[in-house]
């Protein structure tokens, strides 16, 4: 077997409770994203497109969709001899069995995955962010420095700067200090959870911390502190491309509403496609009395009524008459005539009864949760 | 149905298709907007649990061979059976005409076929037909040979196998005639024997002169077989000439065909290629029309099929046509009655006009 440099281990175990009804039946990283794809798709794509081919997606909160939806990981081209997706949910050992307690601990778990793939470096990820990113950049860096650690980082609005955790850094790039959700930041350089460490480096510091009661076992609050304290080489990457944290339902929708500009602000296609699992499904049907402006509408749907400024999955229907506008409509939704919805996002399988209503505001985004059904007379309303 | 192998006959004639069939095989013709033609019968197949498919392979075999490729788009990359190419014979190509030699060429492939049963069929056809019930049928009665047709809804030109049956299906005359009727029961190339009967029929039927499978061999020798046919009564067509694939192609814009063909229980598979949903823009308008994913949309679109990766610039209107794979129809451009093959390029404020049922035909890879 071929020798893995650089092994990634993308954490999807997070229930994602700040998506409210998105989340109560499949865990964060399956929700669906984009017209086609699952927030997770990105972090593989990008793994596959930066040449890493062996992946560990650790999961735990509800995950039978979500391993149901990597399967052998032949989307993404990862079903390789040398290579693959390896699904990690926690397991019982000889002395009883442990839920994932923390970022930290949920690698530290599957340690015995890191060293039976032996590789020089290993990539961690979080499974909620929509963004595309060359880790080889990233990865050449880390070698260029002789890091131990590289932390990616993006430049976010000096407001915002004390809603994350933040990089201290000197001219070079290398850290002096983190500082998490700082009333008084001295840097805008936010951490977005994405970390190369020096494989063995990384074991070594994974074993001590679970040998500490006090640790909450987390990379954030716990690791790099101590690697920061113990004056380790750690570096910051900057990236600069387009990155979206879509943990909230607002982002989420902002996120979905960045893709029907004009000029989008980033390519699902062209050279760093997203690859996603392609449903069978026949190209999407528009009906003769049909309106569709500055939407993104996916296979399998069939358009009877208008659409505007919305992102529509597929094998959805909407009937003549109907409205939809500024909505996420996922897959197999079915709007029924007449039916108006505006300021939504309605999760798969979910339905607007005929004449039904679901208007949300901006800023108060209103969700149907998967599977539900608002029927004509009760218009939904609840909260996002 | 794991003891039914298919076999898929891509040697057909297509001298009415030329101008889109002048690269590729008839069979590999792109049609719906992401599929090409052999994808209906080779989902059938799947999708009734035949596991072991020949593949008969055209004249012109690349654009199959990249379209099938390991045949795992149709979970046929297997490692017992699964997709198998038979080429034709080099050296017997010029001596004799007709697909018989290619048959009689691969004859120890289906000897050494562990299936009892074949499923020959050719690849020109649109329908999605559960072959299963076929087989039950035919083990009922007992025939030699069941084949499947369905009843013309219109008179249509064109060489079709044309039969009579009894009222049990029992075949009384099979004959190739130059045109179908309203009424005619029109054969769907499709027919299901045993492997022992097949093979005899090949070498019997090749050794003694034969040209063509369906003719010489099933045909001419119909009273020596007990033929039985059954009837597919769902949505048909047969693209044997352009005026067919576009008659075809305008079929789907009926919600109903559309739902019966790819939205059913039993799924058409094609090769995927993640395409980006359609980005429909501010002066998008679009009416009546099926549109693939990685289209981006500007202009006006009506009673058209748009395939995966068009672009459609602003003021752009197209009526009644056919635009294939990652063609770019830029600003100002009119198109009606046109069909475009893949990777047209028509340059800004350019107006093609066909005939109504006489589609004007732009070929593969032109810039105008």
């Amino acid at each position: 077997m071929r020798k893995t440099e650089c092994l990634a281990m993308i954490l999807a175990g997070g229930q994602g409770s700040r998506l409210g009804a998105l989340t109560k039946k499949i865990a964060k990283p399956a929700v669906p994203f984009g017209g086609k794809y699952r927030i997770i798709d990105f972090p593989l794509s990008n793994c596959a497109n930066s040449g890493i081919s062996k992946v560990g997606v650790l999961t735990q909160y509800r995950p039978l969709e979500l391993h149901n939806y990597l399967a052998t990981g032949s989307a993404w081209d990862l079903d390789m001899r040398d290579g693959g997706v390896f699904i990690l949910p926690p397991y019982a050992r000889e002395k009883g069995a442990d839920w994932y307690r923390g970022t930290a601990d949920a690698i530290y778990q599957n340690i015995n995955f890191i060293k039976s793939a032996d590789p020089e470096y290993v990539l961690i990820l979080s499974g909620d962010h929509i963004y595309q990113m060359d880790y080889s950049w990233m990865l050449e860096s880390h070698k260029m420095n002789k890091a131990d650690a590289t932390i990616g980082v993006f430049e976010v609005p000096w407001e915002e700067a004390p809603r994350f955790g933040i990089m201290n850094t000197d001219k070079n790039g290398r850290i002096e200090e983190f500082e998490e959700k700082p009333a008084k930041p001295r840097s805008n350089l936010a951490s977005m959870g994405i970390y190369i460490f020096s494989a063995k480096f990384l074991v070594k510091y994974l074993e001590d911390d679970a040998k500490s009661e006090t640790s909450s076992h987390d990379f954030g609050k716990d690791i790099i502190p101590k690697m920061l304290a113990d004056k380790a080489r750690l570096f910051s990457y900057a990236f600069d491309g387009y990155w979206k944290d879509v943990g909230t339902v607002e982002s989420l929708w902002q996120a979905n509403m960045d893709l029907l500009q004009d000029e989008p602000p980033f390519e699902l296609g062209g050279d760093w496609r997203i690859r996603s699992s392609n449903p069978p499904m026949p190209p999407h049907y528009v009906g003769p009395d049909a309106k569709v402006t500055k939407s993104m509408i996916s296979e399998g749907s069939m358009i009877l009524g208008e659409v505007e400024n919305s992102v529509i999955f597929s094998g959805v229907r909407i009937g003549k008459g109907a409205k939809v506008s500024n909505s996420v409509i996922m897959p197999s939704t079915v709007i029924g005539e007449n039916a108006v919805v505006d300021y939504a996002i309605m999760a798969q399988g979910s339905e607007v009864a005929a004449g039904g209503k679901v208007e949300g505001a901006p800023g108060a985004i209103t969700v149907v949760a998967e599977g539900e059904t608002v029927e004509a007379k009760a218009s939904g309303k609840q909260a996002g | 149905m794991k003891t039914v192998m298919g076999i898929i006959n891509l040697q057909e004639d297509n001298k009415l298709i030329r101008e889109l069939t002048d690269r590729r095989a008839v069979e590999s013709l792109p049609f719906a907007g992401r599929y090409r033609l052999i994808d209906f019968t080779l989902s059938s197949m799947v999708n009734s649990g035949i596991q072991h498919v020949g593949v008969m392979l055209p004249d012109k075999p690349r654009s199959v061979l990249d379209h099938l490729r390991s045949g795992k788009d149709w979970d046929l990359a297997r490692r017992q059976d699964g997709l198998f190419y038979l080429p034709a014979p080099t050296e017997e190509a010029t001596i004799r005409k007709g697909d018989l030699k290619n048959f009689y060429h691969n004859l120890d492939f289906f000897e050494h076929s562990s299936q009892k049963y074949v499923l020959i069929s050719s690849g020109s056809f649109v329908y999605n037909v559960d072959f299963s019930q076929l087989l039950r049928f035919h083990q009922n009665t007992n025939a030699d040979i069941t084949m499947v047709y369905h009843t013309s809804t219109q008179e249509s030109a064109g060489l079709n196998v044309v039969i009579e049956t009894a009222e049990n299906g029992l075949v009384e005359d099979i004959s190739e005639k130059p045109a179908v009727y309203d009424g005619s029961k029109t054969s769907m190339n499709v027919y299901l024997m045993e492997k022992r009967i097949f093979t005899e029929m090949i070498r019997y039927t090749y050794e003694h002169g034969g040209q063509d499978l369906l003719m010489d061999g099933i045909i001419r020798r119909a009273n020596e077989y007990t033929i039985y046919a059954a009837e597919h009564d769902g949505y048909v067509a047969h693209v044997d000439s352009t005026a067919a694939y576009y008659q075809a192609s305008m079929d789907l814009l009926i919600p109903e065909n559309w739902e019966e063909l790819f939205m059913g229980q039993n799924p058409i598979y094609t090769k995927v290629l993640d395409g980006v949903p359609v980005q429909y823009k501010a002066t998008a308008k679009v009416k009546n029309s099926l549109i693939a994913n990685g289209c981006v949309v500007r202009g006006e679109v009506e009673n058209s099929i748009i395939f995966r990766g068009v672009t459609i610039g602003e003021g752009v209107q197209i009526k009644n046509s056919i635009i294939m794979q990652k063609s770019d129809i830029q600003d100002g451009s009119l198109l009606e009655n046109v069909i475009c093959d893949k990777n047209v390029v028509i340059t800004k404020d350019k107006w093609l006009k066909g005939a109504q049922n006489y589609p004007l035909i732009v070929t593969k890879n032109t810039v105008i």
